[in-house]
């Protein structure tokens, strides 16, 4: 997509690079999870023995006609919702250029009236990135090129064409430019990831291309206009994200400051030398001659299906991090929050909750414990919710809670009291607990003697003592505000 | 040959070849008649008479004769084959025809075999008609002469100096010369409804989405139409009601089903209002202008009322035309490269594959249109050309709507002149797109025509008259081909009395 880069209101969130500003837009591209491709009954599926997936529509053949796959629509309109997005009546437009992988020689795109237009993306930690639009579009072919270096098709003897992919549904979202950290793009991308998968629109997968992702790289002087944007394809991760963005702005800030000009072009990030090189400059770009696909009708949803689409939506990853956050108490963009949504464990954390537990204690134990677990770990909310109220009661520790839920675990269930009873875990009383802080203080004074001249680091060793004394049932917490009580 | 075809279509028929498509069918279906029968005596004017007029690109002899004789077998066991049960047709040779050759008379399809059936050949099938061959066209339907074709020209079975007509010239003169009962062709801006008139049958261009084109190879997707050629009005009804009717396969293909032709010209054009339009582009010979302004006498004679009209953005429908139907073309033809099917000459890359490929696999015209196109929609010429047609089409289309407040169906000339001499206009691509003067416009509107044969004109050649109508326009404009047709034939029963 073609913007109009001009300068936006600071955001606050700016990191400046030898004082100059990142701006990035990206482009995300989502193979949509239909059974079928955009305009034809072959299947959308991938991994098959190459071209099996064909038909006449899918190769173009003479005479062949795209018929609007509805589910793809009904997919690219729950983006588009969940998106924040105006769904809009759109058209299809034909994007003419020759490539051997592109049966037509036209993709089949929405153009100047795309279906999702003018919504917003909030990244964890609320900041809310634009959405521009989000059309659809059919997928190429793939070309494989051999006898090169590197798969590139300069310097190959020959290619090989799969066109299982050809036809596949895509959508397009492109945002709008108001990424202005690396950090942010990470975030932008792992979220709109989040959405795509709650939505059961994608299978999201950049390791098999099923989302693919382009930035727009500029940078420029807070107040200055928006500098000249390049275009940095083949990012195939969102780690290498990060350090392809990171380096085009390295290389676009030396230029500037080296007094040379900035050219728009599009480059191609080498995951193997790290860098981006010129695919091609602006100049040589291909006039795409887009017009109105005359073998399609206008695609206008009516209210009602845009209406049941709103009403089938399910709670998307930042209303279920608020969620969490407000039942545990924890930031809605804390690491256990995140990881628990992006899991899809928050509904079991809110379920041991319901059972009468600590919703605090059950989303540690839950992001610990069950890192390999699906959406239902094997553990019966309660018997998880007894476990967190022996903690919360001061019965066992945090440590002694971890190796009952171990057992739990491996019984698939099982009576927390019982177990700890078993295992001979009974919490220390305070005044036992006091005098054997008392103890350690005497055994220790050394250490006790460098804590009470600051030196915090020290604490350490006298909760490790006192640990050891009381073998393992002490409450570390609690030992440490003891200690820290004396001090004072 | 030209004395006998022109007796044969306009005297009361001797033998099968001549014989409408429903008497066949009626025949077939009633076991009074062989389809084999029909199909060898077909087959024989094709092997007296192909050599000179050279309308198909394809016989299929053996695989009709195939068809045919299971029809007779269906029939004998007591299944009924269809409404055209038995009818030999030819269909214009860029349908796709599953593992037939389909060449659209270009080298660039040498030797591709579609996989697949075009829905109107699914269709012809399902009701019995029997295929005969695949017909010359000028290459890829863009031409009005079929002098295009690479494969040679075909000859006007009328006079064999003489064009047929075109794009769709080798499905007009099959009908004309008796190759094949009915036809059909595919209509851009005229090439069914010209060559038609010019090979004196008739021929019609449905409303846009009337007919499915899944299996039409495009031209212009927007304009392209697959319409019926047939020796009379209801013949045409009859293949209108089979290929007709909504199919999933094409987006385009208007999803109502529509009413019977053939009961719809079983009424008169009692109250029909017919339109002449007043500020229609002059240009037309004198002799096809004398015939129009018979058919005006006629209809009304007949009971019709003659009113006028205006279109005035029709003059500008051959501009607008001659930059969407190339701009759309430059996009269709640009899967031609080489690549999975086809002609392909080899190079050391793939862009001098591309362009050697192109070069030699596409002629003159095709060439001429696909540089004509691919300029029209560059980026800084798009809203000078190809935008402002879009315009233009628009406004046809509005003024068409406003005449057909006041009529229910315009008459106009179909072509300019009868058939012309070969290589008269070939040198000059303006001359030869001025054919399509009054067919273009039409297509623009996405509405249906068609030319009905009415008298003749110069060295005693077929005129033919165009009947223009609103979208979905069909049985009124099919009620005035019946009654033009009734009063032909009775001008020509009756000389004395239609001269008075």
């Amino acid at each position: 997509m073609s913007e109009v880069y001009t300068a936006g209101p600071a955001t606050g969130d700016e990191i400046l690079i030898d004082g100059y500003e990142l701006v990035v837009g990206l482009e995300v591209h989502v193979e949509l999870a239909t059974a079928t491709k955009l305009f034809s009954a072959s299947a959308n599926r991938f991994g098959d023995e190459p071209n099996t997936n064909i038909d006449p529509v899918t190769l173009g053949l003479p005479g062949a006609l795209p018929v609007l796959n509805r589910h793809a629509v009904e997919l690219a309109m729950r983006i588009g919702t969940a998106l924040n997005c105006t769904i809009q009546p759109g058209t299809f437009h034909r994007k003419n250029y020759f490539y051997p992988d592109m049966p037509k020689a036209y993709q089949i795109s929405q153009y100047d009236q795309p279906l999702n237009i003018d919504g917003y993306l909030a990244l964890p930690g609320g900041k809310r990135v634009g959405v521009e639009r989000a059309h659809l579009e059919e997928d190429t072919g793939k070309s494989t090129h051999l006898g090169g270096t590197g798969g590139r098709i300069h310097g190959s003897t020959h290619s090989l064409i799969d066109f299982n992919r050809a036809g596949v549904p895509l959508v397009e979202i492109v945002s709008r430019p108001d990424i202005r950290t690396t950090e942010q793009a990470r975030q932008y991308v792992t979220e709109l990831r989040g959405v795509l998968l709650a939505v059961g629109a994608s299978d999201a997968k950049m390791e098999e291309g099923s989302m693919r992702c382009d930035a727009n790289v500029s940078v420029h002087k807070p107040g200055e206009p928006y500098g000249t944007r390049c275009e940095i394809k083949n990012v195939n991760s969102i780690r290498s994200l990060g350090k392809a963005i990171e380096y085009e702005a390295r290389r676009q800030i030396d230029m500037i400051t080296n007094g040379e000009t900035v050219r728009q072009e599009t480059r191609h990030w080498d995951e193997n030398d790290g860098r981006t090189h010129t695919l091609r400059v602006k100049e040589d770009a291909d006039d795409y001659r887009y017009f109105l696909e005359p073998d399609l009708v206008p695609l206008a949803p009516s209210a009602e299906w845009i209406q049941a689409v709103r009403d089938s939506m399910p709670m998307l990853p930042g209303a279920r991090r608020s969620r969490i956050a407000e039942a545990t108490g924890v930031a809605a963009d804390s690491e256990a929050a995140m990881v628990v949504v992006e899991r899809g464990q928050d509904d079991y954390v809110l379920a041991v909750a319901a059972a009468g537990g600590d919703a605090s204690r059950a989303l540690i134990h839950v992001k610990e414990a069950f890192a390999d677990e699906g959406t239902t770990p094997p553990v019966p909310p309660a018997d998880l919710a007894a476990l967190t109220n022996l903690e919360t009661s001061g019965a066992v520790t945090a440590t002694q809670a971890k190796a009952i839920l171990a057992e739990i675990v491996t019984n698939g269930g099982g009576d927390a009291a019982a177990i700890a009873k078993t295992k001979g875990f009974e919490a220390m009383d305070t005044s036992a607990l006091e005098a054997m802080v008392d103890q350690v203080i005497a055994d220790n004074a050394g250490a006790w003697a460098k804590y009470c001249a600051g030196e915090d680091k020290a604490m350490g060793a006298l909760v490790g003592a006192a640990m050891k004394a009381s073998q393992g049932k002490a409450d570390g917490k609690l030992v440490t505000a003891l200690l820290q009580a004396r001090r004072a | 040959m030209s004395d006998s075809t022109r007796s044969s279509s306009n005297s009361a028929y001797s033998s099968a070849a001549a014989m409408p498509a429903g008497d066949i069918a009626a025949g077939v279906r009633g076991g009074t008649l062989r389809a084999t029968d029909v199909l060898e005596q077909h087959l024989l004017r094709i092997r007296e008479h192909e050599g000179e007029v050279h309308a198909f690109n394809l016989v299929l002899a053996d695989h009709a004769r195939a068809n045919a004789a299971q029809i007779d077998a269906d029939v004998a066991a007591g299944i009924d084959p269809g409404p055209l049960a038995g009818v030999p047709i030819a269909l214009k040779d860029n349908m796709c025809t599953r593992g037939i050759p389909t060449t659209c008379s270009s080298k660039i399809l040498q030797g591709w075999k579609p996989p697949y059936d075009a829905t109107v050949v699914t269709k012809l099938a399902a009701a019995g008609a029997v295929l005969v061959g695949k017909t010359n066209l000028d290459e890829f339907a863009m031409g009005s002469s079929t002098e295009n074709s690479a494969f040679g020209p075909t000859r006007n079975p009328l006079d064999l100096s003489r064009v047929p007509g075109g794009s769709s010239g080798g499905s007009a003169a099959a009908v004309a010369a008796g190759f094949a009962t009915v036809s059909l062709g595919s209509d851009t801006g005229g090439s069914i409804r010209q060559p038609a008139a010019l090979c004196g049958v008739v021929g019609v261009k449905p409303t846009y989405g009337y007919v499915s084109r899944y299996g039409l190879v495009a031209f212009a997707s927007s304009l392209d139409q697959i319409g019926p050629f047939t020796g009379n009005v209801r013949d045409a009804a009859l293949l209108m009601d089979v290929i007709g009717g909504h199919d999933a396969m094409d987006s385009t293909s208007i999803p109502e089903p529509q009413p019977s032709l053939l009961e719809a010209i079983e009424h008169g054009v009692e109250g029909l209002r017919v339109g002449r339009i007043t500020d229609l582009p002059q240009g037309a010979d004198p002799d096809v202008a004398e015939q129009l302004e018979r058919a005006f006498d006629a209809l009304q004679a007949a009971g019709a009322e003659i009113v006028d009209v205006q279109v005035p953005a029709f003059g500008y429908g051959l501009t607008a035309y001659y930059l969407i139907a190339p701009s759309e073309a430059s996009s269709n033809l640009a899967r031609y490269d080489g690549v999975r099917y086809g002609l392909r000459v080899d190079a050391p890359d793939t862009n001098t594959m591309y362009s050697a490929t192109r070069e030699a696999g596409f002629g003159e015209e095709v060439q001429r249109r696909i540089m004509l196109g691919t300029y029209a929609l560059s980026a800084g010429y798009y809203d000078a050309y190809y935008g402002k047609a879009l315009k233009v089409r628009r406004l046809i289309a509005d003024d068409f709507d406003k005449a057909y407040t006041r009529a229910d169906v315009l008459l106009t000339p179909t072509a300019p002149s009868v058939a012309f001499e070969f290589g008269s206009k070939g040198d000059d691509p303006l001359a030869m797109y001025l054919c399509d003067v009054y067919t273009i416009p039409t297509n623009l509107a996405g509405h249906p025509a068609m030319s009905v044969p009415f008298g003749t004109g110069q060295f005693g050649l077929p005129v033919g008259v165009q009947i223009l109508a609103g979208t979905l326009g069909e049985p009124r404009m099919f009620r005035a081909a019946a009654a033009l047709e009734r009063a032909a034939q009775a001008a020509t029963n009756n000389p004395q009395e239609s001269a008075a």
